[in-house]
């Protein structure tokens, strides 16, 4: 079988899509290409198709709430965005990994969806739409897949509360039982 | 000396009250409700396997429909898509029902102090004897048993909850 030399990526991307290409860190020998959130898809196909890249497999989406854009780490200095949708490919031709990675607005948290590339992408999305609020457009099926339907809030958020109760202790349990709730029989 | 002694032997007489012998029946033949919910529900199938033999104490079978079970015993953390799961199955149990909460995360939430969590199941369900420990020991859940059958046995007629009549 005929497989051709494995391309630099990001050298790759610089050449074809010189646009797309917002910017790149490595770290560790991790590859992270930076996109803006209309473009990911055309990163992201263009990943997965060109020959000697064939990322050819969606490991993770994942999205993260820096909430705090001042406090970055690295090179990575401040944050562009509140949030940041990851896209973690896999080429099972050349046993190698990127990274895809765009920022997402705080205002208008909306990405396009990547079930059109893979299939897999549905479950991932809802989950990040049900954990972060971040919705994906295209999608078919935006609903809630963890937490209940009538869920209110995005849990993984930074600000969401986490919904701590006091223990209770023998000193305090008189305050806690005015307010706890028991079931009836 | 009529046919049935003769046949059965000299059993004698054994006088008793109502509540006695209603609450030795219910004891006897508790019928657990098969729900394990998490790593609690491993130890539940340990005390129901041969080396601690719940059958001892009268409750070897699981039913897993609720109509045909008397006994719930919560296995685990209770999220809080799952309660009204738990509800809905503790009312589809028939009377008496009871309800054992096994392990911390059902008595209380134990680690699980988030918003994902119900604080304690006796939220959710009436709770009548709750297990310490994360997870309980086989011997803590038996012993949470025998506690429960104790319970029953101090049960009177007059305190029973007629279904209806609420």
């Amino acid at each position: 079988m005929y497989i051709p030399d494995a391309l630099d990526p990001i050298a790759a991307m610089t050449e074809n899509l010189p646009d797309v290409l917002l910017d790149r860190h490595e770290f560790r020998g991790e590859i992270t290409l930076i996109v803006a959130p209309a473009n990911v898809v055309t990163a992201v196909r263009f990943l997965e198709t060109t020959k000697g890249l064939v990322y050819n497999y969606l490991s993770d989406i994942s999205a993260v709430d820096y909430f705090d854009l001042k406090l970055g780490y690295g090179d990575y200095g401040a944050r562009p965005e509140r949030f940041a949708v990851s896209y973690h490919l896999f080429s099972m031709l050349y046993g190698r990994r990127i990274r895809v990675k765009t920022y997402v607005n705080e205002d208008s948290p909306i990405v396009p969806t990547m079930t059109g590339v893979w299939a897999a992408a549905n479950w991932l999305e809802r989950e990040i739409f049900d954990m972060m609020g971040i919705r994906f457009e295209g999608h078919q099926n935006m609903r809630r897949v963890l937490m209940p339907e009538d869920w209110e809030g995005n849990p993984h958020r930074r600000d969401y509360p986490l919904g701590y109760e006091t223990v209770m202790f023998s000193f305090n349990v008189d305050d806690i039982n005015k307010h706890k709730p028991y079931a009836e029989e | 000396m009529g046919v049935v002694s003769s046949k059965l032997g000299d059993l004698g007489v054994v006088t008793t009250t109502l509540d006695t012998a209603v609450n030795w029946a219910r004891n006897g033949a508790m019928w657990p409700l098969l729900f394990g919910l998490a790593c609690c529900a491993i130890e539940m199938m340990s005390t129901q396997a041969s080396n601690y033999d719940l059958s001892r104490f009268g409750m070897e079978l699981n039913r897993a429909s609720p109509r045909q079970s008397d006994l719930i015993i919560v296995a685990g953390r209770v999220t809080r898509k799952m309660a009204p799961v738990i509800r809905q199955l503790y009312d589809q149990m028939a009377a008496p029902r009871y309800v054992i909460a096994m392990g911390d995360c059902a008595s209380c939430g134990g680690v699980y102090n988030n918003y994902a969590v119900v604080q304690g199941v006796d939220e959710i369900v009436p709770v009548d004897v709750y297990v310490a420990g994360c997870p309980p020991r086989p011997e803590q859940l038996i012993h949470g048993i025998l506690m429960l059958q104790e319970k029953i046995k101090g049960e009177r007629l007059k305190d029973w909850v007629v279904e209806g009549a609420r």
